[in-house]
């Protein structure tokens, strides 16, 4: 299944669900020009759901991280929401959980940015 | 563009004693360097490990890694050229699944690829495939083929036809 994004607000802060694969040739495009509207629409907090994404390959670990750099060069912020075991596991293997700000529920991950 | 799994018939090479998995054969096939031939791929290295009794987060390493594997030969060592092909062949021993990626590029050093984990390499937005493909995997073996890279990828099967 390819990648599905949804985009909502929610005090201000931009959510965009992720669903399906983020991976080279299938999410990985869609996942760098969602993130590329946002912060162009000036928005400076942006979460990830990613609660149903069941799959990520390299190239998409690696565009969560452009994600992550493009945002901070715009002095935005993204943030990740809902891991599923798999993409918890490999964000740990890749030692890439250290770098991201990550929550388990919505609430506490939209009130951090305040 | 429809891949092309169809340049190549798989072969069968039935075993009459198998060990764990229900049948010992190895499946051999040529394809085009394509997005849909590594979608191919994975597929059918997940069907290798369904059949070899493997859970699913160790179907899950071995659909990755091989992935992996499977995507650097199509984009970085055949860089998408419909002149050249991949060469891939699967295997149940009974000990081992035992997967070789063959691709007809320039070549390749692992051994230069920056380490993923270090810290200055943390943030790059490459470079973790490799890593990856190492880590799923209880051996990765890189044989230099002239020109090619040839990736032997390597679960070991428990007694039952689970992970050691």
């Amino acid at each position: 299944m390819a990648l599905a994004i949804a985009s909502r607000e929610v005090d201000g802060v931009t959510v965009l669900e992720l669903s399906g694969r983020i991976t080279l040739g299938e999410g990985s495009v869609q996942l760098r020009d969602a993130i590329r509207d946002a912060i162009g629409k000036g928005q400076k907090d942006i979460l990830l759901d990613l609660g149903e994404v069941n799959y990520i390959d390299s190239s998409g670990l690696g565009e969560l991280v452009s994600a992550y750099t493009s945002a901070k060069n715009q002095s935005a912020k993204l943030k990740l929401l809902k891991l599923t075991k798999k993409v918890h596991d490999l964000l740990q293997l890749t030692k890439l959980y250290t770098v991201f700000d990550i929550y388990d529920d919505e609430a506490s991950a939209i009130s951090s940015y305040k | 563009m429809k891949c092309g799994v169809a340049l190549a018939r798989p072969t069968l090479e039935a075993n009459d004693s198998p060990v764990t998995g229900p049948t010992r054969e190895r499946r051999s096939f040529r394809l085009n360097s394509s997005m849909e031939s590594v979608n191919e791929v994975e597929a059918a290295a997940d069907k290798l490990a369904i059949d070899a009794g493997l859970d699913e987060d160790q179907r899950f390493h071995i659909g990755m890694a091989v992935r992996e594997a499977a995507i650097n030969a199509v984009l970085h060592g055949n860089q998408y050229d419909p002149a050249r092909q991949i060469a891939v062949s699967m295997e149940n021993t009974g000990k081992d699944l035992v997967i070789v990626i063959a691709d007809e590029g320039q070549g390749f050093h692992p051994d230069k690829v920056p380490n993923p984990l270090a810290e200055e390499n943390l943030l790059r937005g490459t470079g973790r495939g490799i890593f990856l493909i190492r880590s799923l995997m209880d051996e990765v073996h890189f044989r230099q083929l002239h020109p090619g890279t040839e990736l032997t990828l390597i679960k070991h099967l428990a007694p039952t036809g689970g992970k050691t």
